[in-house]
């Protein structure tokens, strides 16, 4: 391939070589540049810690991304399949303990909501239960792979911020949410959480929620993992910042959606 | 059966019961898998980008330009990659005629396409099975359709190992001419002797 300017026309040997010159070099070019991409995204930093953390840098960015391109199809028309109540597991999967080594006082338990105001509003168990009760039997699933058809019973998270004056609270776009001994925390998009199958729940199997299960209340969200589904929600606040997430710090999706 | 991928001591020493694990432990020390699920679901949901978008490009490709009839199997193709597999397993004698694909490259390549948009769609119900209920519904539940995942999965790996095992065999001429397009048969000297029939390589 050194005649640059070839006076006359290439002869077949000359075209042969000169095809197979570009097409191993393109070749070459593609594997290298395959190679040189997969090891700069193997070799990439960790993220800057901020509300998330533990992820290398580049993936981070693509999670995110991917949250904004896969928002557009969020709908709260979509609906997580509901099953019968006979299909639900007796014994429902206990994972994780995280936020509730300490015992909550469940007597003297109550919810306590952080307006963006600062005024802080305190609300009992029998408060909540006053509400109408919206009863789910879905399919819980964890990111770890497994999932289970469980049954809950609680208060429509849109019922109660309607309930309790909180609609201007619910147009910040976050809501976090933690334990009473703040060990385990999630922060979750407002969206998800007026979607009308996410609930403050109460009951599980039709029977008030077991220590295990986060007695007296927990988060319920179907339209996201289950580790967005808190156990024992001490305080609940509102923000225009994304709230810590538990396991965003630890390299997880900050959103988690399904 | 239970697909797991999170490390399995998490879910063993939990519970005190062991699940039938797909895998064994050496198989995932093997790979440095354990306790990094995170940083696995964060690398699927980036490499996810480059699969679907690669597949439409190569979908498209071959649909424009033609290419597709040389790749789609034919009434006979069944029966002749049949002859093909004796030939290659050396059951059988006379290969099977090959244009530019032969009969069994013909259903491999397009069953590979298949099982790509398959995995598109298993994919996309069990990343977002309540925003796309309806996939998930069409992959037969969310079950369902994380089976079909992971069958397709292995697939890919059985397809890849026969693949290059192939292209190994078929020699530097052939991978030669995967790159570049085209084979240099330099049929001068046999002009005269090759037979009529005969229409390999």
């Amino acid at each position: 391939m050194k005649s640059k300017k070839p006076k006359k026309p290439f002869t077949i040997e000359q075209k042969i070589n000169r095809r197979t010159f570009i097409s191993f070099g393109t070749f070459a070019v593609l594997s290298g540049a395959a190679y040189g991409g997969w090891s700069w995204l193997k070799n990439s930093p960790k993220e800057t810690r901020t509300v998330t953390a533990g992820a290398k840098a580049p993936l981070r960015r693509a999670l995110n991304k991917t949250e904004l391109a896969f928002r557009r199809v969020f709908n709260n028309n979509n609906l997580v399949k509901t099953y019968p109540k006979e299909r639900a597991a007796k014994v429902v999967r206990y994972n994780s303990g995280i936020g509730l080594q300490t015992k909550p006082d469940v007597e003297n338990w109550q919810l306590q909501v952080k307006k963006q105001s600062g005024e802080v509003m305190n609300i009992t168990l029998d408060q909540l239960k006053a509400l109408p009760k919206t009863e789910l039997v879905f399919d819980f699933k964890c990111v770890e792979g497994w999932d289970q058809i469980s049954y809950w019973g609680g208060v429509k998270f849109s019922d109660f911020i309607a309930h309790f004056n909180l609609t201007d609270q619910a147009a910040m776009p976050y809501v976090g949410l933690a334990t009473p001994n703040k060990k385990y925390y999630v922060g979750i998009d407002m969206p998800s959480a007026m979607h009308p199958q996410t609930l403050l729940a109460y009951e599980m199997n039709n029977k008030p929620l077991v220590p295990q299960h986060g007695e007296p209340l927990r988060l319920i969200i179907p339209v996201k993992y289950g580790i967005k589904n808190l156990k024992c929600i001490g305080s609940m606040v509102f923000s225009n910042q994304r709230p810590p997430d538990y396991w965003a710090e630890q390299g997880y999706d900050y959103y988690s959606g399904l | 059966m239970l697909i797991y991928w999170a490390s399995d001591t998490y879910s063993i020493t939990l519970f005190g019961h062991t699940y039938f694990k797909f895998f064994p432990n050496w198989f995932y020390n093997a790979l440095n898998i354990p306790k990094r699920l995170s940083e696995g679901m964060a690398f699927h949901f980036l490499l996810m980008w480059f699969f679907a978008i690669n597949g439409v490009v190569y979908v498209l490709y071959t649909l424009i330009s033609g290419e597709w009839r040389e790749l789609v199997p034919k009434r006979n193709s069944f029966k002749e990659a049949w002859l093909v597999l004796l030939h290659d397993l050396h059951i059988r004698k006379m290969a099977p005629p090959q244009k530019k694909y032969n009969a069994a490259q013909r259903i491999a390549y397009t069953a590979i396409i298949i099982m790509g948009f398959g995995s598109l769609i298993t994919g996309l119900a069990i990343y977002k099975p309540v925003q796309f209920n309806n996939l998930t519904w069409l992959c037969g539940g969310y079950h369902a359709a994380r089976i079909e995942h992971f069958v397709l999965t292995i697939g890919y790996v059985l397809f890849f190992i026969i693949h290059v095992v192939q292209v190994v065999i078929a020699g530097w001429q052939n991978f030669q001419s995967v790159i570049t397009g085209f084979e240099v048969v330099d049929d001068k000297p046999k002009r005269t002797i090759k037979p009529a029939v005969s229409d390999e390589k």
